[in-house]
């Protein structure tokens, strides 16, 4: 089967985001950006389902900006086999980004979508199921572990008490969470055969949609920030802290 | 406006996750309820009593069983024509079905919503809570999932809410559930304890994490969380992870111990309304949020500490 993997270029898990003076966002400019951490797991995924022998084809996607272009290249440079780059300078919102998806995933027909489980820029955690609704298909969402048997696929999730395990029949949608996999890195020669890779590029207008936002965006602030505590010099003392102050 | 709260529930009981979503639904017009599950009967009395409850509506049949996305979205989706807003706790259940419902509505979702500013004014945490947001929907129907730990709980008694049937949709016979390992504990749930005790990598074994963890948490009757590379390397199950991607917790107090203090750790405790840290790098980021700070070995101040409280 065909593997349809969306990955988003995001700032890198690494930097500390900083709010832009103005307050209206995010200061980006001059910021290490890099491949969203569980799309990097969502690739992995698929390049061990080829491995396996149950995947035929991997196909990564991006919508963004023509640097996204970079994310892609990585997937491609990691074992994915084309590439899609749907260009536009707009932020795409989940709705918007799960509708184009679900526009490719007609065209291309995969036997799953793997997706992260969630952007760590926009901290959404909704495109998957949103491209599940869009499609009409099963979704396992915050998969640890993804076993494909025949017409179904077997995830087990990460729940909030602990692990579920659905059947999803198939084509289906499977979000992933940290615990899937451990993703590789790109050897030297892999990125050198990622660069004559097939990049398709298009735009949200090929699909025919439209992504103006619903959400306006009034404003970006800081956190409240703590008050700076202090240093105890022993247990006995943090204990008589604790007591001062009535929690224990 | 009239709001419709998706009603978390497991084995027959109520989760508190539904009384902080209960309280921020009270803040944008009429709460009326959904339960949805097989053999809800108790649930939907509980449901009933919650202060402010308007009407429960009641999907009881077994392809709501599990809860599955595929058969509750749909459900919601059509009960939504005659609602406003649809909200969830933001809880793996909430986060499950209620995009499913949004994108059935043609609506975008306003995710892990901190504070109702209007009708369609919400406040919410973006880039691992390093920055608030405040976002206007221009869509006609609402769909939130909220933070619990910036909802009070709506009082559990008190309400008089009226049940009513809804017919129980067709099995879409997309997905079915396998079976679950759900942890059963002792101890106080992560999400709503007044103490948590957390480990981290520097516990070294699952064997350690639960001879120095353990004993200092059953001390203080709190509940036991964990950083995401303790869970990564096993000393700890996935469901203690708490951060950007784990679970989100603002107890009274949160000690971390052997944890460094990353971005990502911070999103899901930074909240808190006291944090002990103790960890032998004076440097360690941990510090720079913790208003008690100790600094040295844990093998040593952990067992000391279990010892002397
Ligand atoms: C996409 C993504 C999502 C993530 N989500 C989360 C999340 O939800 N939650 C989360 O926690 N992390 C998350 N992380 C991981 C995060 O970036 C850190 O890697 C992780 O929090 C580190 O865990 P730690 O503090 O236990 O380990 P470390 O950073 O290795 O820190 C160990 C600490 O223990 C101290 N120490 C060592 N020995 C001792 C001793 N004997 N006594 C006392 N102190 C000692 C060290 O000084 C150090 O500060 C995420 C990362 C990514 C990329
Ligand atoms: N602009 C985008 N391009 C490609 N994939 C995306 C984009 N936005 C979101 N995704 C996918 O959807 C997942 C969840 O994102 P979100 O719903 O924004 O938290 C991400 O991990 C990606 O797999």
């Amino acid at each position: 089967m065909k593997l349809l993997v969306p990955v988003k270029r995001v700032i890198d898990f690494n930097v500390k985001p900083r709010v832009k003076a103005d307050g209206t966002g995010v200061d980006l400019a001059n910021v290490k950006m890099s491949m969203n951490p569980f799309d990097e797991i969502a690739v992995e995924e698929a390049i061990r389902l080829k491995e396996k022998g149950v995947a035929t084809e991997i196909v990564a996607v991006s919508i963004g900006p023509a640097k996204a272009q970079e994310t892609l290249r990585t997937a491609l440079a990691m074992g994915a086999d084309r590439a899609i780059l749907v260009t536009t300078d707009d932020e795409v919102e989940p709705l918007a980004v799960a509708k184009i998806l679900a526009k490719i995933a007609a065209e291309e027909q995969p036997g799953m979508v793997i997706l992260g489980k969630q952007a760590i820029d926009d901290d959404s955690n909704q495109t998957g199921q949103m491209l599940a609704a869009l499609l009409g298909w099963a979704q396992g969402t915050f998969a640890s572990k993804v076993e494909v048997d025949g017409e179904s696929v077997n995830v087990t999730r990460e729940v909030d008490g602990g692990l579920e395990t659905l059947k999803l029949k198939l084509p289906a949608i499977v979000t992933t969470d940290l615990r899937l996999n451990e993703p590789r890195y790109a050897s030297l020669p892999n990125i050198m055969k990622a660069k004559s890779k097939p990049l398709a590029q298009k735009t949200p207008a090929d699909y025919g949609i439209d992504t103006s936002p619903r959400l306006s965006t009034l404003g970006v602030r800081e956190p409240s920030k703590r008050e700076a505590g202090i240093k105890v010099q022993s247990v006995d003392e943090l204990i008589d802290r604790l007591r001062t102050v009535g929690v224990i | 406006m009239k709001t419709l709260v998706l009603v978390e529930h497991e084995g027959g009981q109520l989760k508190d996750a539904t009384l902080s979503a209960v309280t921020a639904a009270s803040k944008l017009g009429e709460v009326h309820l959904l339960v949805a599950g097989e053999g809800v009967g108790a649930v939907a009395q509980a449901a009933a009593k919650i202060a402010g409850a308007g009407k429960v509506h009641v999907a009881d049949g077994p392809a709501f069983a599990h809860q599955l996305a595929e058969n509750v979205a749909p459900l919601a989706a059509e009960l939504m024509q005659g609602h406003d807003a649809f909200v969830a706790a933001s809880t793996t259940a909430g986060k499950n079905v209620a995009p499913r419902v949004a994108a059935l509505l043609d609506v975008m979702q306003i995710s892990d919503v901190i504070a109702v500013e209007a009708e369609d004014t919400f406040q919410r945490p973006i880039y691992a809570g390093n920055a608030i947001a405040t976002v206007r929907s221009a869509d006609s129907k609402k769909v939130l999932t909220v933070r619990g730990t910036a909802f009070e709980k709506a009082a559990a008694e008190g309400g008089s809410g009226q049940i009513e049937a809804v017919p129980g949709g067709p099995d879409s016979g997309l997905s079915s559930f396998v079976g679950a390992e759900i942890a059963a504990s002792e101890r106080p749930e992560l999400t709503s304890a007044k103490i948590i005790v957390s480990g981290g990598r520097a516990l070294g074994s699952s064997e350690q994490f639960h001879a120095l963890i353990d004993p200092l948490a059953d001390k203080l009757g709190a509940a036991v969380g964990a950083s995401r590379a303790a869970v990564d390397a096993g000393y700890a199950p996935n469901d203690y992870q708490v951060g950007q991607t784990g679970k989100i917790v603002a107890p009274e107090v949160y000690i971390a111990v052997g944890i460094s203090g990353a971005i990502q750790h911070l999103a899901g405790m930074k909240d808190s309304k006291l944090i002990v840290a103790i960890n032998k790098d004076e440097e360690a980021p941990i510090f720079q949020v913790a208003d008690f700070g100790l600094v040295g070995d844990l093998f040593k101040l952990v067992p000391e500490l279990t010892e002397k409280l």
